[in-house]
């Protein structure tokens, strides 16, 4: 036995009494930590236990599609995945953006920026990152679930619009809410939302846009789902039956090919709009996913505005075809007597000054027109009679009578963003210029220059409106609208009869401006345009230069009385005279309506109409078939325009 | 000399009982949280394994009269430095430190013996002070015995281990009769370290840099997001959102989808807190007080100074195993990588263990020996 040891046995019994008292005293103070978090405090860390297990992943409830008039389907959903990425936690996300970076090819910069974008937004609710996953985004995220556990997919459907722009104005397009339409939509709008920006998909966005639904689930530490709570089923979104007839648009859009310019052609008995292109145009596909802020900004500030739809934007002099409401005026007026005749020696003075009568200017036969009655000034469009009779009514009966008949007026046509003209009037310049009338203004106004401006919309109404005994319906894009707002202006039956005999002439008689536009057993009748971009006096100033083409119209329908359809056709720049240049799109379409209505196939039609033009007809106008690609394909393949027929 | 054992009545059998119902939570908890985990699936059954060995173990030590064990600790503390040493040498790493020794097909964690041997050392040195009082100089020389392996210790890097030195030694200075002033001076000189690690300037020069961010995200969790400041939070939410009742066995949210980090070691008492709810912190803690207790009292009837240092060294690591322990799972403390004792799943922590409660029944069945 060692020596350290022996009978030592005093013990500091008060010692470890303390001891004990410690040892109870560290066991108390530990369970004081855990009454203050297990039962002061225990509701926050359940639902803190709650965020953490249970996550909230929304099912996207698909858009409505659109349909035309015979049901065939012109806007459509794909199935597409989007990247969510999970920001509950700012730092883990801090941490994973370069490898997400790198594993789905979206810069820092970019991925900071929509972080920052997306700061006020409550942290539990994910933001897409990535709209369109490829397959190999796909393959990314699921194989790296365990180590970047702030990713996660979303199934998504996606707008597809026929190719090529096909009907691009009217439908619209859909892009992610702007952060303003979150904030007005309350609270039915989250980031990342899809909400249609502009066309129908914009103004039927209530209607066809469904209410997303909601999927709880359980996820494990890694992110991984284990376990499935709710399901809220998502709403889809109501389709839409246009009033637009694709076979007409598919005619409309061939003809007016690729030219600068707006068609719309309607039903002036009901107001329904058959066919509506506007050029040029972007695919909105290229939108339906998500557009970079550059390319955004160059569509916008491309000088062409692709983004236009001129059909109903575009605010241009209507040139000769408002002869047709100076001829209303000094018919309804009596102050003219109807028989009252002009002569034309290619230029009238006013106020001293000569103004020119288009025929002045005529590449060949005569350059003037002679003595000139209505019939005849309206039949070979001469400016000179107009020019006496705008002098001679004045702007104050002009513009009364231009105003009636809607000109300066939206025609509340179910779009965003219509434009309503310009009627102008001596209490506009007064109000605008702050200045007096000049006489001379109104001389300029009655033959459709000068400061007056219409959208090709606006003149399918007016016309059609005028060739239906003054009845005018709203133009609208769904079909079987019920109860469609209308205005009716009186007008005498000498009048209309007068008018639409004159238009009639224009295209069946000889030495009218649309003679070439004539068909076998269709009584097309029409005013043709052809509108100086800009005025005279501005054109001497930068006539150096620039070439200013003249802008061509051409308003035509059939029958001569209560028509069934009319076709407002703008060419903008196109340097040619209206009837050359708008008339054979309207020509093309009037013809394909009643080869329809008559069940003659199409495409021999066009054929027949394109008689001169070497493609071959049979191609031309496929059989539309709904979200083919070849249905597009054959609209390429044919970029002629509608006007082989001309010369 | 003869083994003065006595029979199997001398036995502290409610020591034993507490041990096992411990040992029982821990076993049921570990099952709870892996077993419906891939990979991990009858952990359960390898702690059981430990366990068994364990007492064996425990029965075997306590058959082996302490003295003969004392007698050999100066050759015990050369063996333990030297084991110290070789594994900074020989030692194979994982997450990033030199803890393991591979010795016959298994991995030991050389510090757990160093802590039993420490042990056995300072109650073989407090021992030999004949006063009642413990001067300074004696301080310092235990200080220095204890100086050596715990800076070994602290190059692996093992700053948990190594801290349970400090409280055996303290303790041991306190029960040999270490002055009130001088054990006034020695409380203020440690809160200083204390403060010194929390602050920053200071802390640079005395911590790694995982220690230091350890420190950070303990004192502000928000700041770090997937490292130990995380772990803290989801192990308060664990303890938190199990409420009075707990969510019940195997039903724990943050427990079963592995919220909680490593929840079958280090934070197993978060598992169980939110599994079983105050109701089984109550019943865990007042086994390991029952059990700290039981110890104390073993050493107040130790039949000399020896054994009761040796007694009250095992009581002293425990002890700070617990409060250490169970303060991070609570988020009262930084995380340090130390085991809940009997609880926690591992080997060599679990030997440690029942090797250290087998010198104290050593003690207590030599209590009435001549």
């Amino acid at each position: 036995m060692s020596y350290w040891f022996r009978n030592d046995n005093r013990l500091p019994q008060t010692r470890l009494a303390i001891v004990s008292y410690v040892i109870v005293g560290m066991i108390g103070v530990l369970l004081l930590g855990f009454w203050k978090l297990q039962v002061i405090d225990s509701d926050k860390y359940g639902q803190m236990a709650e965020q953490n297990r249970v996550r909230s992943i929304p099912i996207i409830a698909p858009r409505g599609r659109m349909l035309d008039r015979d049901g065939r389907v012109l806007v459509d959903n794909r199935p597409s995945f989007s990247v969510l990425l999970l920001r509950d936690d700012p730092k883990l996300v801090e941490q994973y953006l370069p490898a997400i970076s790198d594993g789905l090819g979206i810069s820092i910069d970019d991925l900071h920026d929509q972080l920052q974008n997306t700061r006020n937004l409550p942290k539990f609710q994910p933001i897409v990152i990535k709209p369109e996953a490829s397959s190999a985004d796909l393959d990314f995220i699921e194989s790296h679930r365990s180590d970047i556990p702030v990713l996660e997919m979303l199934s998504v459907s996606r707008r597809r619009y026929l190719p090529n722009g096909f009907l691009a104005h009217a439908t619209g397009y859909v892009g992610e809410a702007s952060e303003t339409q979150i904030e007005n939509s309350n609270g039915k709008l989250r980031p990342g939302d899809v909400v249609g920006k502009f066309g129908l998909e914009r103004q039927y966005n209530d209607i066809l846009m469904g209410t997303d639904g909601m999927r709880r689930v359980i996820v494990n530490s890694i992110g991984k789902e284990v376990d499935h709570l709710t399901q809220q089923d998502p709403i889809p979104g109501k389709q839409i039956q246009l009033s637009i007839d694709m076979d007409l648009q598919q005619v409309a859009e061939q003809s007016l090919g690729q030219r600068p310019g707006a068609v719309v052609a309607l039903d002036p008995r009901t107001g329904e709009v058959l066919a509506m292109v506007s050029r040029p145009t972007p695919d909105p596909n290229d939108f339906a996913v998500r557009i970079s802020a550059k390319e955004w900004k160059q569509l916008n500030e491309d000088p062409l505005k692709p983004l236009l739809n001129r059909a109903i934007q575009a605010q241009l002099a209507p040139g000769s075809v408002f002869k047709i409401v100076t001829a209303t005026a000094m018919l309804q007026d009596h102050e003219i007597p109807e028989s009252f005749t002009t002569y034309c020696p290619g230029y009238g003075m006013f106020f001293g000054r000569q103004y020119h009568c288009y025929v002045y200017y005529a590449k060949s036969g005569p350059h003037a027109h002679g003595p000139t009655n209505l019939h005849e000034a309206i039949l070979k469009s001469c400016d000179v009679f107009f020019y006496t009779i705008g002098m001679k009514m004045g702007i104050d009966r002009l513009s009364f009578y231009g105003d009636k008949l809607g000109i300066g007026h939206k025609t509340g046509i179910d779009l965003p963003s219509e434009e309503s003209g310009l009627m102008p009037s001596e209490e506009w310049v007064e109000r605008v210029f702050h200045r007096k009338w000049y006489l001379g203004e109104a001389i300029s106004v009655a033959i459709g220059q000068g400061a007056v401006t219409t959208t090709p919309v606006q003149l399918a109404r007016l016309i059609g409106g005028i060739a239906s005994g003054g009845v005018f319906k709203q133009p609208h894009m769904l079909k079987d609208v019920k109860d469609v707002p209308e205005e009716r202006f009186a007008l005498s039956e000498h009048t209309i009869g007068t008018i639409t005999e004159a238009m009639y002439g224009v295209v069946n008689e000889p030495g009218g401006t649309g003679g070439r536009l004539k068909l076998a057993g269709i009584e097309l009748s029409g005013k043709s345009g052809t509108a100086q971009v800009i005025g005279y006096n501005k054109m001497a100033l930068v006539r150096k230069g620039t070439k200013f083409a003249d802008n061509a119209w051409f308003v035509g329908y059939a029958p001569r009385r209560n028509p069934e359809i009319c076709v407002a056709v703008l060419v903008q720049e196109s340097g040619q005279h209206g009837g050359e240049a708008a008339g054979p799109v309207v020509r093309d379409i009037v013809k394909a309506y009643y080869d329809k209505k008559n069940g003659v196939p199409a495409g021999t039609v066009t054929a027949e109409a394109r008689s001169t033009s070497s493609v071959n007809g049979t191609a031309v106008v496929a059989p539309a078939v709904a979200i083919k690609e070849n249905a597009a394909a054959s609209v390429a393949a044919n970029p002629a325009d509608g006007n082989g027929s001309e010369q | 000399m003869k083994d003065a054992a006595q029979g199997s009545r001398d036995y502290d059998w409610w020591l034993i009982a507490i041990l096992m119902a411990i040992c029982a939570l821990g076993v049921l908890e570990i099952y709870s949280a892996t077993h419906a985990s891939g990979g991990l699936e009858g952990m359960h059954y390898k702690q059981i394994r430990w366990l068994v060995f364990g007492f064996a173990i425990m029965f075997a030590l306590s058959r082996l009269d302490y003295h003969l064990i004392l007698d050999q600790a100066p050759l015990l503390y050369v063996i333990c430095l030297i084991a110290l040493g070789s594994v900074l040498v020989l030692g194979s790493s994982r997450f990033g430190a030199r803890r393991w020794l591979h010795l016959a097909g298994q991995d030991f964690q050389v510090s757990e013996l160093a802590k039993l041997i420490i042990i056995i050392v300072l109650a073989r040195f407090f021992a030999e002070v004949r006063s009642d009082e413990l001067d300074l100089r004696d301080v310092l020389k235990a200080g220095m015995l204890v100086g050596v392996p715990l800076v070994l210790i602290l190059k692996q890097p093992d700053l948990g281990t190594a801290l349970v030195l400090v409280p055996m030694m303290a303790v041991g200075a306190f029960l040999a009769g270490l002055k009130w002033i001088h054990a006034g001076i020695f409380t203020l000189a440690g809160v200083l370290l204390v403060g010194a690690v929390f602050y920053p300037p200071v802390s640079k020069h005395l911590l790694k840099p995982y220690q230091r961010e350890r420190i950070t995200s303990f004192l502000h969790p928000e700041e770090d997001a997937k490292g130990s400041g995380y772990q803290l939070l989801q192990s308060k939410i664990a303890v938190g959102s199990g409420g009075f009742w707990g969510k019940g066995f195997g039903n724990g949210s943050q427990n079963q989808l592995g919220y909680i980090p490593v929840r079958y070691s280090d934070f197993i008492m978060a598992a169980w807190a939110e599994e079983q709810g105050f109701k089984g912190v109550l019943l865990a803690l007042g086994l390991y007080m029952a059990l700290l207790l039981r110890l104390v009292q073993n050493a107040q009837r130790a039949k000399d100074r020896a054994g009761m240092f040796l007694v009250m060294g095992v009581a002293a690591a425990l002890g700070f195993h617990v409060l250490v322990n169970v303060a991070m799972v609570i988020g009262a403390m930084p995380v340090t990588g130390i085991p809940l004792p009997l609880m926690s799943y591992g080997g060599s922590a679990t030997l440690f263990v029942f090797m250290a409660i087998g010198l104290v029944m050593n003690v207590r069945l030599r209590r009435f020996v001549n």
